[in-house]
């Protein structure tokens, strides 16, 4: 996969190609790179950035940014939600308490990422794997490790809390333990 | 319930469709729906239309379709389950029909990944599982979800991923006999296993290509059907079922409960022992999204054991002649996987083999008039089974 700025430059590039032609014809007509048949381009980009609210499940994110991993439990029925929840639908109620996370588990899956989405392109390949923690439930992250022949199923794992830069957020990631 | 039969089927060119719009290419699948049925746009009482978007410019692609094909002021509404979203726009078709709400009822599958850029595909479809727990921290791509099975079977059951290479190698060879197939070119082991990891342990002829394409059938009710066709292929059973979003909050990563699940459920409907399966189904159409997706199916759909189908893919059982008759028609990964358009492609290649109507080599033997289509959405977050026969349902 190339990198961004070389992606950025080759679709800027084709903008401009697409800018000449338009010039000429009067018409954003261009043949499709690939097929050669005359596809119009767009003219109205679309950019989209979600606003994705937080409010109920903020402890989460105070907690990362102590270096702490929470996770939400219903005390009446005794079951854990990871990713954490406000709710508890299995009764219905929002009598939820926050657990922290042993942080200890087993790693269940993994796999290595080698072609990533164009918004995680600056990233070298990352590694995401699936642990059991030892309170009975899952997560999911990236896992950090320095030499990928020691990873396998069924391993040691532990949780930490790291920022992912260069975003530079609070998140958490597993680890051999 | 009344029972609802396919009566009509029609399928464009899959492949880089830029010499169409996404209308234009719904429209040439209904056309040829309509008159394999014999019918016209007045006798249809209701479209269901499977279209995902994102990546192509239309936000209301269902009425759009309906104007372009001169349907009317028919109702139409478009439908979602991610990539299996063609078999729920079938599911809706059907029970609208076999409600004796329609007549006649049409379900369009039609997708144009191609409008916007590999790039932008490839971010939207990573985005097609938890976005905010699994793509916006982790940078999930549909591959890697599909890699953590692969993962978790390999590590469990000792396959190898020359087996999963295997599937590649079944599905491009029956694409290279199938002219509306992106990909008709035969294709080695070799060629699997040199090929780049994209998601390891899978590598890109592991992976289902970004397609455009359109497909459509139209279903009617008993009577309708006697009086249109002689070979009505009769909708025997429907199973659908969902897992969780997040896939961390799955028990284990060895098959798709979902699918065991609609199985279930489509088999009893159709009234089909699923230890018998293999011996009363014709052929099957599975949903190979990448390789190892169809292993998984093998066993989920019940066709062999927990562990052992990837040793039906070593031993090329999936052939015809073999166990079963799997994705004669090259599969997604071959046929390629235009998302909302794939599980209406799956009815229409079910409908044709049973009335016997594809090239000889890539034809199955018909003996007992069944076939099963297996449709899933995302990893297993959505997954729809649907049985056809040439056997009218016994009256219930
Ligand atoms: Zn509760």
């Amino acid at each position: 996969m190339e990198s961004k700025e070389k992606i950025e430059k080759m679709v800027a590039d084709w903008l401009k190609m697409v800018e000449e032609l338009m010039k000429e014809s009067g018409l954003p007509i261009v043949p499709d790179p690939k097929t050669s048949d005359p596809v119009w381009v767009d003219v109205r980009e679309l950019r989209l950035r979600y606003l994705i609210p937080v409010k109920r499940i903020r402890k989460f994110f105070e907690g990362l940014a102590e270096g702490k991993l929470y996770v939400t439990k219903c005390p009446a029925k005794n079951i854990y939600y990871f990713p954490p929840q406000a709710d508890c639908p299995a009764c219905m109620d929002e009598n939820i308490v926050w657990d922290e996370i042993s942080g200890n588990g087993k790693l269940l899956t993994y796999t290595v990422v080698n072609v990533k989405p164009y918004s995680f392109a600056h990233h070298s390949n990352y590694v995401i794997a699936i642990a059991r923690m030892s309170e009975g439930f899952n997560i999911l992250s990236w896992m950090s490790v320095d030499d990928l022949s020691k990873i396998h199923v069924g391993m040691d794992v532990k949780l930490v809390v790291k920022r992912r830069e260069p975003e530079g957020f609070f998140t958490y990631y597993l680890e051999p333990a | 319930m009344g029972t609802a039969a396919v009566v009509g089927v029609g399928h464009t060119q899959f492949g880089q469709r830029s010499d169409m719009t996404l209308a234009e290419l719904a429209w040439h699948a209904i056309k040829e729906a309509l008159q394999d049925a014999g019918i016209t746009q007045r006798d249809v009482d209701y479209v269901v239309t499977s279209n995902v978007g994102g990546w192509s410019s239309e936000p209301l692609p269902a009425i759009l379709v309906n104007e372009y094909s001169g349907l009317g002021d028919v109702g139409v509404m478009r439908v979602e389950a991610a990539c299996a979203s063609g078999s729920a726009a079938i599911r809706a078709a059907y029970n609208a029909v076999a409600s004796r709400e329609a007549e006649i009822a049409l379900a369009v599958g039609v997708e144009k990944m191609t409008e916007s850029p590999t790039l932008q595909a490839v971010e939207l479809l990573g985005r097609a599982g938890n976005f905010f727990w699994e793509f916006e921290q982790f940078g999930l791509t549909f591959p890697a979800y599909y890699a953590l099975y692969a993962t978790a079977y390999i590590n469990q059951y000792g396959a190898k991923e020359e087996d999963l290479a295997a599937v590649a190698v079944k599905n491009h060879f029956y694409g290279s006999l199938n002219s509306l197939a992106h990909f008709q070119k035969k294709i080695s082991i070799e060629d699997v296993m040199s090929s780049r990891y994209i998601a390891w342990p899978l590598k890109l002829y592991d992976c289902s290509p970004i397609t455009d394409g359109a497909a459509a059938v139209v279903i009617a009710s008993e009577d309708m059907a006697r009086k249109l066709t002689d070979t009505p292929v009769w909708i025997r059973g429907i199973g659908v079922a969902s897992d969780t979003s997040n896939l961390s909050r799955r028990q284990n990563f060895l098959g798709l409960a979902s699918t065991v699940k609609a199985a279930d459920e489509a088999y009893r409907k159709a009234g089909i022992d699923k230890t018998e399966a293999v011996r009363r189904l014709d052929l099957a159409e599975v949903h190979d999204c990448f390789t190892i997706a169809e292993i998984l199916a093998y066993e989920d759909l019940g066709f062999v054991g927990r562990g052992e189908g990837y040793a039906l893919a070593r031993e090329g059982e999936t052939y015809k002649g073999g166990l079963i008759p799997v994705n004669l028609d090259g599969g997604l990964k071959a046929k390629g996987h235009p998302i909302g358009a794939t599980g209406v492609s799956m009815a229409v290649e079910a409908v044709k083999q049973l009335r016997q109507q594809n090239a000889k080599a890539r034809q199955a033997d018909i003996k007992n008039g069944y076939a099963l289509t297996h449709n899933v959405g995302g990893t297993g977050h959505y997954a729809y089974v649907t049985i056809y026969s040439l056997n009218r349902p016994t009256q219930s």
